[in-house]
This record gives structure tokens, sequence and C-alpha cells, in this order.
């Protein structure tokens, strides 16, 4: 028989041999991701011949650089002797460091105080921007940082700011204290405010009327279109001078009769009170007070400011402004009074239809024309002016977008709880429409970010402008441009890039959804 | 929110007090619109007042008339005839032509990398989306003014001089006698017409608008001619189940009338040659065009490819595999099923990159390309002195071109549209 001649059994089982290396670790990997077939090979090598084109030709010239040098020639003379054919001139950014980061008119002895602005900026950033992980209470140096940060780049005396800040605390405690009044001292009170913002709001309306009238006067002359437009001039003239007293008598009337209950009393004393704090008492309170203690920063006027600083500034002022606005002008799109909802619509239009540029040369050279003959505006302010009203219409239209993807059940159920329109915005829509839009109001901050580099066009000296005036046309440094433009591209792409990956950080952290 | 103030239950019916207006949700719309209206109107008069005052302490009124003037000054880069005794009008005219040049070249570039890159991130080989996503990462987070300056300043420094093609020991050399690539732009082999409608006895070959409409002509007709052999296709499929194979007849289709029609006007090619110290002859791409081209097409083509990754992602996974269940290859999974269904969730963000493309190309005047920014809100602006009128005719150009083009995007969205019902 057969099985008696059976000389071995097995009793265990053969341990599992190893894959063979073409299965198994980086082999396996590469063959899977990098040469699974003829297209993906052939790929991998052009990628592969791409990268080592861009080493090959990159590294010699970053590792051959040279640091230490007073001009181009004399850099170029460097790397002759040490027999290089490639090399880059770094020396200009060890040169030119100051000039690159705030431009060539600031005071090199006040440096520091940029840069601890900036320093601070994160601080002050952090609680808005992690408010899960900071304690709350760190708020209160965000708010606190915007007159900081005021009187350390421009200098000037410390008690502006700290004026300008009292005031509007008083305000707060003006509100507060008006809320708190009893019946009889509203109505008084409402009695006082209503005559003055009434007979303040007719003496506006006349000046406009006869301002109007004054227009209309003067383009009557000369071809039909003048004609025309005179007569509307009239037409709105006569419009305003016959509402000027219904209007101020409505607007009195309306304050008083609100005593009893409603907001209006209080709102519009508080606001006479800022006018009044800012108007009569901050000039003399803060020179005063500086004449006691002087607490005094060398002060530095806005057209000194530039480089990459002048970057800076645009960007977070006009980013941290055009945010409220551009919720205004969502709510005001969106909203189901024709007039106001035309006016935004038109407004939202007009800016995203023309360039930026455009924009800039109006702060240049127009907007002065449209200001009164004696107002001083200074051009960083103009250009502030209108940044912020190009990137307001975009941030609009991004919040535009977030108020439309919420269910209408949300407006449905904030009705339904009895809540007011201001209410329910406040404590319904808002929080989930921003949620919702904030990747793409991330991506509008760093497009207008990248877009402050544009002010060069209009003779402004922030990095790129620095780069192109007063670096490339110096005899030093004549026509170098790699390096100075991959510097300004290296510090433009850590703040972008940084920017966009807590984007997609806080949108991971705000999804409420269950995945 | 309208329905946040409706179907309020009748009030009360009383004495009317004036407070009503404000706190009486059925006047209340009414009084805040007033109360904007009478805002805005004195807004204008403000802004109004000032400006005539401003205009007449300066000596200036508005006026257009600058616009018939003769501007003075020369355009390097001219599609249209134009000289320095042309009108200040035709001068924005030439800007304007300048302008949609750059912007279609660059759409169309833009497109070709963002479709390139968007669909190579998503790639299964490591090595290449990781290469992508470094490209979209790097220009996406550095300003386009950079970029094109970076580019400007390679085209002007790096490029061989034209003089460097000279003599026998030349250190540089036309692409194949053709094309020559230097400092001073692109020289390429220009198009021209021996039986041109501008030819003259003793003109020589030359080229005008006239033969370039025909040539157009030739291409809308051949545009017909194959969508009617497309259609002619699918009715015989759907009548007999075959398709008859038409490409030889859509390849005729789009080459016969193009090849008849230069045949017609005896199409000849004015090569570019080395004349004293520069190139003469041929079609000129200047420097500043490239850098502007080139740069937008990078930096927007990075924008396009997130689009089109967010597109190729939009579409569920289900549908890559129930294609690949009927057995077709991955590559026409892309194209047939994949990209015509993510081209819905493309095309939106796709039309709002094409405006950037064509607001951005306003900074041709950072590197003196002769756009509508550079003539008419650049030299004329400063030659006339008129800042108003300039700034508003250009941003009339800007919002005119934006609203033409987000018109027909989104009219060629809707038809590409889930017809749902």
């Amino acid at each position: 028989m057969a099985d008696q001649n059976i000389s071995f059994v097995r009793h265990d089982q053969i341990p599992p041999s190893p894959p063979p290396t073409s299965a198994a670790g980086p082999v396996k990997w590469a063959r899977e991701n990098l040469f699974s077939g003829p297209v993906n090979t052939i790929m991998t090598l052009l990628a592969i011949f791409i990268i080592y084109r861009l080493v090959a030709g990159a590294f010699p010239w970053f590792w051959n650089g040279v640091w230490d040098a007073d001009s181009i020639r004399e850099c170029r003379d460097i790397l002759t002797a040490a027999g290089k054919s490639t090399g880059a001139c770094f020396a200009v950014l060890v040169d030119r460091w100051d000039h690159l980061l705030f431009g060539f008119k600031y005071p090199a002895t006040e440096y520091w105080r940029p840069t601890l602005a900036f320093v601070l900026l994160l601080f002050a950033a952090a609680p808005a921007l992690f408010y899960k992980y900071v304690p709350r209470k760190f708020l209160l140096f965000t708010a606190l940082y915007p007159f900081i940060a005021f009187w350390l780049v421009w200098g000037g005396s410390l008690w502006v700011p700290v004026v300008i800040l009292v005031s509007i605390i008083a305000t707060m405690f003006a509100f507060r204290a008006v809320e708190g009044l009893d019946v009889n001292m509203r109505r008084i009170l409402a009695g006082i405010v209503g005559l003055a913002s009434g007979l303040g709001l007719a003496y506006l309306l006349y000046q406009g009327a006869t301002e109007l009238w004054f227009i209309s006067n003067s383009v009557g002359t000369g071809g039909a279109f003048a004609a025309i437009s005179s007569y509307l001039f009239k037409a709105a003239s006569i419009f305003m001078f016959v509402f000027f007293i219904p209007m101020g008598i409505f607007v009195g009337y309306a304050i008083y009769d609100d005593a009893e209950g409603g907001g209006l009393v209080t709102i519009v004393t508080s606001l006479f009170v800022l006018y009044a704090l800012l108007a009569y008492v901050l000039g003399p309170l803060s020179s005063g007070l500086n004449s006691v203690i002087p607490l005094e920063l060398q002060a530095v006027p806005s057209r000194d400011m530039g480089g990459y600083m002048l970057c800076m500034i645009l960007g977070v002022v006009c980013v941290s402004l055009s945010i409220p606005l551009g919720i205004l002008l969502a709510l005001g799109r969106q909203s189901s009074m024709p007039l106001i909802k035309g006016v935004c619509v038109v407004f939202i239009e007009f800016i995203r239809g023309v360039p930026l540029i455009t924009l800039l040369f109006v702060a240049n050279v127009m907007l002065a024309y449209f200001m009164p003959p004696e107002s001083n505006f200074d051009l960083i302010l103009r250009v502030i002016i209108m940044i912020t009203m190009f990137s307001s219409a975009y941030i609009a239209e991004v919040i535009r977008g977030g108020l439309a993807a919420l269910p209408k059940g949300q407006y449905e159920a904030a009705d339904s709880l009895g809540l007011n329109y201001t209410q329910a915005t406040r404590l319904i829509i808002l929080p989930q429409a921003l949620k919702i839009s904030i990747p793409g109001i991330v991506n509008v901050a760093v497009g207008l970010f990248k877009d402050t580099t544009l002010v060069s066009v209009i003779s402004m000296f922030d990095i790129v402008g620095m780069i192109r005036g007063p670096i490339q046309q110096s005899t030093d440094w004549i026509s170098i441009y790699w390096e100075v433009y991959l510097f300004a591209a290296l510090v433009f792409f850590v703040v972008c890039y940084s920017i966009s990956q807590y984007s997609q950080w806080l949108e991971r952290e705000l999804r409420t959804d269950h995945r | 929110m309208t329905t946040m103030t409706d179907h309020v239950a009748e009030a009360p019916s009383g004495s009317f007090k004036l407070s009503m207006l404000l706190n009486d949700t059925r006047y209340r719309s009414l009084t805040f619109q007033f109360i904007a209206l009478v805002a805005i109107i004195a807004f204008m008069a403000f802004v109004g007042g000032n400006l005539v005052r401003n205009l007449a302490e300066a000596g200036l009124n508005i006026s257009y008339a600058f616009l018939g003037e003769p501007a003075g000054y020369d355009i390097n880069q001219r599609p249209i005839e134009y000289d320095s005794q042309s009108s200040h009008g035709r001068a924005a005219l030439v800007g304007l032509i300048n302008t949609l040049i750059v912007a279609f070249l660059a759409c169309i570039t833009a497109t070709i990398f963002g479709v390139i890159a968007g669909v190579l991130r998503l790639s299964n080989n490591w090595i290449v989306s990781k290469l992508m996503s470094f490209y979209v990462e790097i220009f996406r987070n550095v300003p386009v003014l950079i970029w094109i300056l970076i580019i400007f300043s390679v085209m002007i420094n790096a490029m061989p001089a034209p003089r460097d093609f000279r003599g026998d020991d030349a250190t540089s050399s036309m692409l194949f006698d053709l094309f020559a690539f230097t400092n001073r732009g692109v020289f390429a082999p220009a198009p021209q017409f021996t039986n041109s409608f501008a030819a003259t006895a003793e003109s020589g070959p030359t080229s005008t608008g006239l033969d370039w409409l025909l040539v157009v002509g030739a291409l809308v007709l051949s545009f017909f001619v194959a969508r009617a052999i497309g259609s002619w296709a699918t009715a015989k499929q759907e009548a007999t189940g075959d398709r008859p194979t038409t490409w030889y007849l859509t390849l005729a289709a789009w080459l016969l009338p193009v090849v008849l029609v230069c045949m017609f006007l005896g199409l000849t090619w004015n090569v570019p040659a080395l004349k004293g110290f520069n190139f003469q002859g041929g079609m000129q791409v200047r420097g500043s065009l490239i850098a502007l081209w080139f740069a937008l097409a990078i930096y927007t083509g990075a924008f396009i490819a997130e689009n089109v990754r967010a597109g190729i992602l939009a579409i569920s996974k289900g549908q890559t595999e129930a294609a690949a269940a009927l057995g077709i290859r991955p590559g026409r999974i892309m194209s047939l099923v994949i990209l015509p269904q993510a081209l819905r969730v493309i095309i939106p963000p796709l039309i709002s990159q094409y405006l950037n493309i064509t607001k951005n190309s306003s900074l041709a005047i950072a590197v003196g390309y002769m756009d509508v920014t550079g003539t008419l809100g650049g030299i004329t602006l400063l030659q006339t002195g008129r800042a108003i009128e300039t700034i508003l005719l250009l941003m009339l150009f800007y919002l005119t071109i934006s609203l033409l083009i987000s018109f027909f995007m989104n009219i060629f969205n809707n038809r590409m549209k889930l017809k749902e019902r």
C-alpha cells in the first residue's frame, strides 16, 4: 500500500514566508504609486526630470550665494574670484533689509515700534483666531490692540489714543445710564435730544438743498445732457427743500415719542455724547495731559510708511474694516426694501466689475476732487478707503452665499420665536452664515493681502515699490531681480500659506455634522 | 427674510402716532427707505458740490473733447493702425484691443494649465501629484504682480540680445530658423497675403483686416458644416444603430474652406531676419506681453487647478466605479463620465477666474504693456490731466467687459445645467 511508505508527515504549518521584495516595502510602494503602467512611468520620469532641472539650476545658485558685499559689482567680483559661474547676491537683502521691511523714510531709530506692533498683532489675533483655546478675557487685549498699534506705528502723543478709548468707554457708560433712567427723565432727555437732532437734521438737509441748487446752476450750460442733469439736480434740490422741515420735525418727534420703551433715545444720546467728546474734549484734554505728563513717541507721517510694513498695515486695516462693512452690504442685498437692496447691488457689482488698479487711481488722483477743498486726506488714508470698499464688496458676496445657504427653516424658526429682525440676524442668522462663509472670507483676505502690492503702481513704496524704485535703480544694486523678488515672494508666501492653512483647520474645527 | 415681518395680525385700529412710522412693521420699511433716499441725495449733494467747487477752483471742466485730439505718443504693440497723430480715442481703442488680446490668450493658457494641474493633482502617482500641489501652493500664495515682474525681468535680462545671433560665432540661434527669442521679445513668422485686399501693384505681400475677416468667415463656415455632419451622424446612429465614420469628413470641413481661402489670398510667411541691430519682418511679440500673458496664465492656472480638483472630487466615487464596472478604460472614464459632470461644478468659478484675468491684465501698466490702463489711464491721463474723465471711461470699459463676460458665461452655464424636474 502506498500510504505505508510515507516516511514523513508534517504536523505543524510552514511559517509564512515574507513577501518577495518586489511586493513589499518601498519597492511595492514605488511600483504601485510611481510605475504602475507605461503612462505612469513616463510621467514619473518626466516629473523627476523637471525636479532635477529645477534643483540643478537653483541649488548651486543658492549655495554659492554671497551674503557680504556692498554692491552688485563687488558681489560678482567675489564670485569670479572664487571661480564660480553662478551664484546669488543675497548681500542685497542684508544691505537693504531695513528698506525692504520698513521703507526708506521710516526713522531708523524707531524700527522697534512697527516690529513690536507686529509681534503684538500675533497676540491680539490669537484670542480671536483660536477662541476655543485662549481664555476669553484676552479678547480685551484684542480690543485694545488698534489703539496700541496706531500709537506705535504713527507715534505722537499717547494721550490721543487713550482719550479716544476713554471717550468710547464713557459713551458705553452713558448708554447704560440712559437705559436705566426712569420714564419722566427719559421724556425730558428725549425732548432735548429730539429737538437737537431735529434741528441738526433740518439744517443739514437745508444745506444739501442749497448745495444741489448750486450744482444745478453750474452744470446747466452746454448740451442736452447737461440740461437734463441740471433739471435733475433742481428737482432733487426742491425735494430736499420741501422735506427739510418735515424730516426734522418727524425725527425729533419720533425720538421724543419713543421715549417710553424704545431704544432710540439711548442710541441717539450716546452718539451725541461720543460726538461731543471727540469734537470738543479730545483735543484740549489730550494736549493738556501731554503737557502735564509728556508720553510721546516721535510722530511719523503716513507718507513715510513703506516696505513690507505698508503691505501689512493696508492688509490688516482693510480686512478688519471690510468684514463689518461686507456684512452690512450682504444684509442690505438680501433686504426686502427695494431702494436699499438696489443701492447695495449697484455698489457691489460696480466694485466687482472694475480692477483694483482703477480704484487706486481714483484714490490717487480723483478722490481729492470729491472732498471739501480744505480737507486734507493723506494718500494712505485714501488708499485704505478704496481698498476697504473693494474688499467689502467681495466679502459681501461671500457672506451672501452663506446667507443663501441657510435653510429657510432657520429664518422661520427665528420668526416663530418672536425675535425681531435685529435679534434674529444677530442670534440666529449671522452666526451660522458667517461660519459657512469663513473659507470664502479667508480667501478674500489672502487675495486682498496679495493685492496690497498694487499700491506700488501709484508710486507708493511698499515692498515691490521699494524693489522697483530705490533698490533696482540705485547704482549699487542696479537691475538686480531674482534675489529681491524671491525674497518678496517668500514673505508673502509665508503669510498667505499660513492663513490658508489656518482656514482649513478652522473649517474642520467648526464642522458640526457628525462624521 | 421677507417672511420675518409679513403676515402680522391686523393691529388694533387707533389713532395714528408719528412713532408708528418707526415702530410699526407696516410702515417701518417705507420710513427707512425714505431716510435712505434722503441720505443718498444728501451724499450726492455733498460730493457733487465739492466736485463743482474744486473744478471751478482749478479752472477745469468735465469734457470728453480730448478724445478727438491727437495723442502725440507712440504705442509699440498695435494690432490696428495707429501713429502718434492719431487721436486719444484711437489710442484708447488700441489699448482696449490689447487688453482683450492678452486676456484672451491668458484665459486659454490658464485653462490648459489649470485642467492639467487639477487632474494630475488627483493622480495616483505620488511624485506627480506632489509636484502639482507644489505648483498650486507656490503660485496661489504669491502676488501676481511679483510673478509678472519676475518673468519680465527674466525676459529682459536672461534672453540673448539680437546681436548675439549675428556672425559665424553667434552665441544664439533661431529655433528652426523661424523663431527668435530675444530680450526685445519673441520674433515669429507673420502670415501675409500676396492677393491681399490692401495689396497694390508695388506694395508686395501684406495683410489687412478684410483678409482676416475672410479667414474667420471660412472658420465659421467650417464650424457650422462640422456641426451639421455631427448631427447627421447622430440621426443616422439613432435610425440604424451604427454611427458612420465621420472624422475625415469633419477634418475636411475644418481644413478645406481655410485652405481654399488662403490659396485665394496667396498666403506667404514673412520670416523674421536679422537686419542691422534688430530683427526685421515677421511678428514681434514683446517681452511685456509675454510676461503678462505667462504670469497671468500660470497664476490663474493654479486657482483653476483648485476649481477643477474640487469639481472632480464633487462627483461621487460611485460614478467612477459604475463606469469601471461597464468596462470603460480609465482615460475614457475621465473624459466621458467624470469631466462632463464635473464641468457643471467647475464652470461658475471658472467664469470668475476669467473675469479676474481680465481685471488683473490691468497690471500691464507695471511692465509697460500698452493695454487700456496704460494708454487711457496712463499716458493720456498724464498728458491731458483729465483725471476724472479718463478714470470714469476706464472703469466703464472694464465694467462693460466684466458684465458682458458674465452675461455670456451665464447663458452657457444655464445651457449646461442639469435639467431637473
